[in-house]
């Protein structure tokens, strides 16, 4: 067994840190505080191959793997838990699908783009009524012959508004319950296509967060993702890839509120000495390291089964419930150590707790990650 | 049109500690990067390769270690990459360093030789120049702006002092050092990080560059570190908000309390 990291993904980490430290950290305060979507980051990342980071060059991805994937949304989610969701759902939920579903004209139509950061993608599940229980879809797709008539809306979508191709879930056959929910590729612009409101968070508020409304969008039958009716397989096995690179903004946030905190508490002085001699903020740092250390294990560990074609639903449902519980136990801690500082914007730990609390929410919450974990234990 | 780009792996940081009992950098325990003016200087090159088209071959003399700042330049477009290394070649100074980086230099085939003006571990700024010396070669130092004029058989460059410039059009083959001011290096890409450890990377030691090893090396270098030290921290100082001639007359008096007027 090797705990190591080799040598191509140290040299891909410094690439990372370097790249997040430089270019995302300062924008990251104003990204919060505008509500502001980081675009021009986003042109940086697609010119150095962030964007298709664990697709095949002849996709217009990087020739990496889920590994290298990973330690880049850690990264930057270490600095900027926005930019590391937008890479995670541009990446997971919308080239991925494509990627392992699409037929060959659909990669080179859509993933192309997306790998090499041409467009933005995003991924529409959820519903007004239809949240973890995503069987209830009640969006519609009619078969009209040559194309699909879309109707309905979709809501908490993640890059929806920037994003230019949107893998969508809609029901073709309503009697058939999840077997009769078909995925779709959709772009913008599609006549009847829209995007709804904007979403105002607690966290990652520089991510933009919208409803998507279908009113009679004629989707080309090509743009069939996958089989008719393969839709719910397709959205779940999405969804455990997606949670991989969920745990990893965790990771990447629980990180970053602890480097900020060994940095003040060396600062810091009460009673005449730094908070880093008093042992309490020693062993608060010693709980807060370990606990991260062992999230890290699990979402390389989920990453690294991914890439050795095993499976890996269990492996990812353990990481991102353990990763983002310790991303919210760990900036909690931040802040408290940070003391009245860590509660004013003057410091990014209250930044960093409000985009932690997400990552027990979006793409299964904590509940659903017990209940996959669980199920696997009892069958 | 050949460049070859030389560069020194550096310790991370400008408070480079030196061990009091050997007068030597100590390395342990601080990341190492590379050398900032060499990585502009790197910089420079890729950017000739993209517009005018280019083969870059990145050189280093170093221990082993020195490989992941190859590997590095690799990642970031870099086309070949040789490493110099051989116990032979250690406790070189300046002129020992330059007279293997030369020898190394009279195996390869350039148009253009890019070395950074200094490096931060050390500070000479005499590599570079030196191994113009060494070679015959045209060199112009600190260089803030490169251009290759059309037909490819000079180049334009922006010379930079403390109190002006000069902008000098030179012939090639010549040898720039580079300042880091000079441009933001790129990044490595994703794709080229992945692919840099499967390339081979060339390293020559003394028997591959046919030197006498009495020319190299601590024996090589005419020039001995009697002593070095850290030097001790300053205090904080005092801020004062003062106009101009109560300014003056706070320095006046400060000065004679300590008797140096």
């Amino acid at each position: 067994m090797d705990f190591q990291i080799d040598k191509e993904h140290r040299l891909l980490s410094q690439l990372f840190r370097d790249f997040a430290q430089n270019e995302v950290k300062p924008l990251a305060k104003e990204v919060d505080e505008e509500e502001r979507f980081p675009a021009e980051t986003l042109s940086k990342m697609a010119r150095y191959g962030f964007m298709g980071i664990p697709f095949p060059k002849e996709y217009g991805g990087s020739g990496g793997d889920n590994l290298a994937y990973v330690m880049a949304v850690e990264e930057l989610s270490k600095v900027c838990g926005t930019t590391g969701v937008i890479l995670s759902a541009h990446s997971s939920l919308c080239a991925a699908p494509i990627y392992e579903n699409g037929t060959e004209e659909q990669k080179r139509k859509y993933l192309v783009p997306l790998a090499s950061g041409q467009k933005l993608g995003a991924f529409g599940l959820t519903e007004p009524n239809a949240g973890t229980d995503a069987a209830g879809q009640q969006t519609v797709a009619e078969d009209k012959g040559g194309y699909y008539l879309l109707n309905g809306s979709k809501l908490f979508i993640t890059n929806a508004g920037p994003a230019e191709v949107y893998v969508v879930m809609a029901m073709t056959d309503k009697s058939k319950g999840t077997k009769g929910i078909s995925a779709f590729i959709l772009e913008k612009g599609m006549k009847g296509f829209s995007i709804g409101k904007k979403e105002e968070k607690m966290g990652i508020r520089g991510s933009s967060t919208c409803e998507l409304i279908f009113e009679n969008v004629e989707v080309p039958a090509e743009n069939l993702l996958g089989k008719l009716g393969g839709g719910f397989g397709l959205a779940m096995r999405t969804l455990d890839g997606g949670r991989i690179g969920i745990a990893a903004q965790a990771l990447g946030i629980a990180q970053g509120a602890i480097d900020e905190t060994v940095a003040y508490v060396k600062e810091r002085r009460q009673f005449g000495k730094p908070l880093s001699a008093f042992q309490n903020t020693q062993f608060q740092l010693a709980d807060m390291q370990t606990r991260v250390d062992a999230a890290r294990m699990l979402v390389y560990r989920a990453a690294a089964s991914k890439d050795a074609k095993l499976p890996y639903n269990v492996e990812a449902a353990m990481a991102k419930l353990f990763a983002s519980e310790t991303a919210m136990e760990v900036t909690t801690k931040a802040v408290q150590l940070h003391g009245g500082y860590g509660y004013t914007r003057e410091y990014p730990v209250e930044r960093m707790m409000r985009d932690a609390k997400i990552t027990e929410i979006y793409e299964g919450t904590s509940e659903v990650q017990r209940m996959v974990v669980s199920a696997a234990m009892l069958k | 049109m050949n460049i070859v780009v030389c560069m020194k792996q550096v310790p991370d940081t400008t408070e480079v500690k030196i061990d009091p009992a050997t007068g030597t950098l100590i390395r342990e325990g601080i990341p190492s990067i590379i050398n900032p003016d060499d990585k502009s200087g790197l910089e420079a090159a890729l950017a000739l390769k993209d517009s005018a088209g280019a083969r870059v071959t990145v050189l280093s003399m170093g221990p082993p270690q020195a490989d992941v700042a190859l590997r590095e330049a690799l990642a970031m477009g870099a086309d070949e990459a040789i490493l110099l290394s051989d116990r032979a070649f250690g406790g070189a100074d300046t002129w020992a360093t330059s007279s293997t980086i030369a020898a190394a230099l009279r195996k390869l085939p350039f148009d253009l030789v890019i070395c950074g003006r200094q490096a931060i571990d050390g500070d000479t700024a005499q590599v570079g120049p030196q191994i113009a010396e060494h070679l015959g070669l045209p060199q112009v130092s600190y260089v803030s702006e490169l251009s290759l004029e059309a037909g490819q058989k000079s180049v334009v460059v922006k010379r930079v002092f403390e109190d002006g410039y000069q902008r000098i059009r030179v012939k090639l083959p010549c040898l720039l050092t580079a300042l880091r001011d000079m441009n933001s290096p790129r990044y490595m890409s994703v794709s080229g990080a992945f692919e840099a450890y499967g390339k081979q990377i060339k390293v020559w030691g003394l028997a591959d560059l046919g030197l006498d090893p009495q020319s190299i090396g601590l024996k090589g270098s005419p020039t001995r570190v009697k002593q070095s030290f850290t030097k001790g921290a300053k205090s904080a100082g005092k801020v004062y908000e003062l106009d101009a001639k109560e300014g003056a007359k706070l320095i006046v008096d400060r000065l004679k309390e300590k008797f140096i007027i």
